[in-house]
């Protein structure tokens, strides 16, 4: 029963995201992979065109994921799922959980919880630039070129952050490696 | 009535003119629900991001929701949570339906093998990013370098564990550290 299924998988993903679109990242590449929704290239298309769309990351991976696998009823499904639990946090935060975000407990818990996700949302980075590299970890083809792609990337993206302001925002990133993209398959 | 459309309409605009998710869209939320629409105060907007922080799913969603909230009630908060869905939704409802064929174009295949490699940079960045907004103490270091390394090993060895779990288990070791301190200092003032 494939709604069912989306709206579960992306309820738990509304469920236990906190902090936004790279936050579920994580939790949405487990889902994929063991559903057999997507796979890692799919995913990494994916997160590219949800990053360079309007609106909030998750909604455009879960409309796209709901659509892909379930037509327009699966896209609405999975976007109701992840929405939901947001949803009703907030109106539960102010009606009568007010003190909560005041609660000592619930900050101490808060503050050991972002380093975990941080810790995560690194492991999958990382994991996911390797496999551009490589293929992946179990069935290894080394990519010259994409191995210069990244270090020329990041060297551009990471250095960026020491002469402007704020850094090169995620869209000019993704022009420049779309056509640095195009150069190295298509020209070169 | 009119109000609900307004709400609709407001979160409408910023979800359809905002790139790259929630934290994004705070500056547009700004201007809109504090300075033309005075939904919010400038005490309340500050609040804004710290209850988006500490509550699950879309940032986004989060704030619609907060602030139809407060001006209507569930109804309002209703309206602008469907007001910032609706752009998306239709959006990439219209992608979805060609993107597997665009990418079987020899050119935009060629930008995609680019940009898939800036995809793992960004994530890397959004990760390093949370880091530096940490307290740094070995409770947070340890915990980030331990779900850093499990996590590291899950991906390698496509071990068939949630992260959810790790998330857990971080947040129940800060809760248990709450109860500690609590029992000690409680202990000090008997």
């Amino acid at each position: 029963m494939i709604y069912l299924m989306l709206f579960l998988e992306f309820l738990k993903i509304g469920a236990f995201t906190f902090g936004g679109g790279y936050a579920a990242i994580p939790l949405i590449r487990e889902t994929v992979l063991s559903n057999s929704w997507l796979d890692d290239s799919m995913l990494s298309d994916l997160i590219a065109v949800s990053e360079s769309t309007p609106g909030p990351v998750m909604v455009n991976m879960a409309t796209y994921i709901g659509s892909t696998q379930a037509g327009i009823i699966g896209a609405a499904i999975a976007t109701l799922a992840v929405v939901l639990p947001a949803f009703i946090f907030v109106l539960l935060l102010i009606k009568i959980l007010n003190k909560a975000l005041n609660y000592e407990g619930f900050k101490s818990a808060l503050g050991t919880l972002k380093p975990c996700i941080a810790g995560i949302i690194l492991a999958t980075g990382i994991y996911m630039a390797f496999n551009n590299i490589i293929g992946s970890v179990q069935n290894p083809a080394f990519d010259l070129k994409a191995v210069i792609l990244t270090v020329v990337l990041a060297a551009i993206y990471f250095g960026s952050k020491k002469f402007l302001k704020k850094g090169l925002s995620p869209i000019i990133l993704i022009l420049i490696s779309g056509a640095a993209g195009i150069a190295v398959k298509c020209l070169i | 009535m009119k109000i609900f459309f307004d709400l609709f309409l407001a979160f409408f605009k910023t979800g359809l003119f905002t790139f790259g998710g929630g934290y994004a869209m705070l500056p547009l939320i700004e201007r809109i629900c504090v300075k033309e629409k005075q939904w919010l105060t400038d005490k309340e907007m500050s609040d804004l991001p710290a209850i988006a922080e500490s509550s699950p799913g879309p940032v986004a969603i989060n704030c619609a929701t907060y602030v139809g909230y407060k001006q209507k009630g569930t109804a309002g908060a209703f309206a602008a949570t469907l007001g910032m869905v609706v752009p998306s939704f239709i959006i990439i409802l219209v992608i979805s339906f060609f993107l597997d064929r665009f990418l079987e174009n020899k050119w935009v295949a060629g930008a995609f093998y680019g940009i898939k490699i800036a995809v793992g940079i960004l994530i890397i960045d959004a990760a390093v990013k949370l880091f530096s907004k940490l307290p740094k103490n070995t409770l947070t270091i340890t915990i980030g370098a331990v779900s850093f390394i499990l996590m590291m090993a899950v991906n390698i060895f496509a071990i068939r564990i949630t992260s959810i779990v790790f998330m857990l288990f971080a947040a129940a070791v800060g809760f248990i550290i709450y109860l500690v301190n609590k029992k000690r200092t409680g202990g000090n003032e008997a």
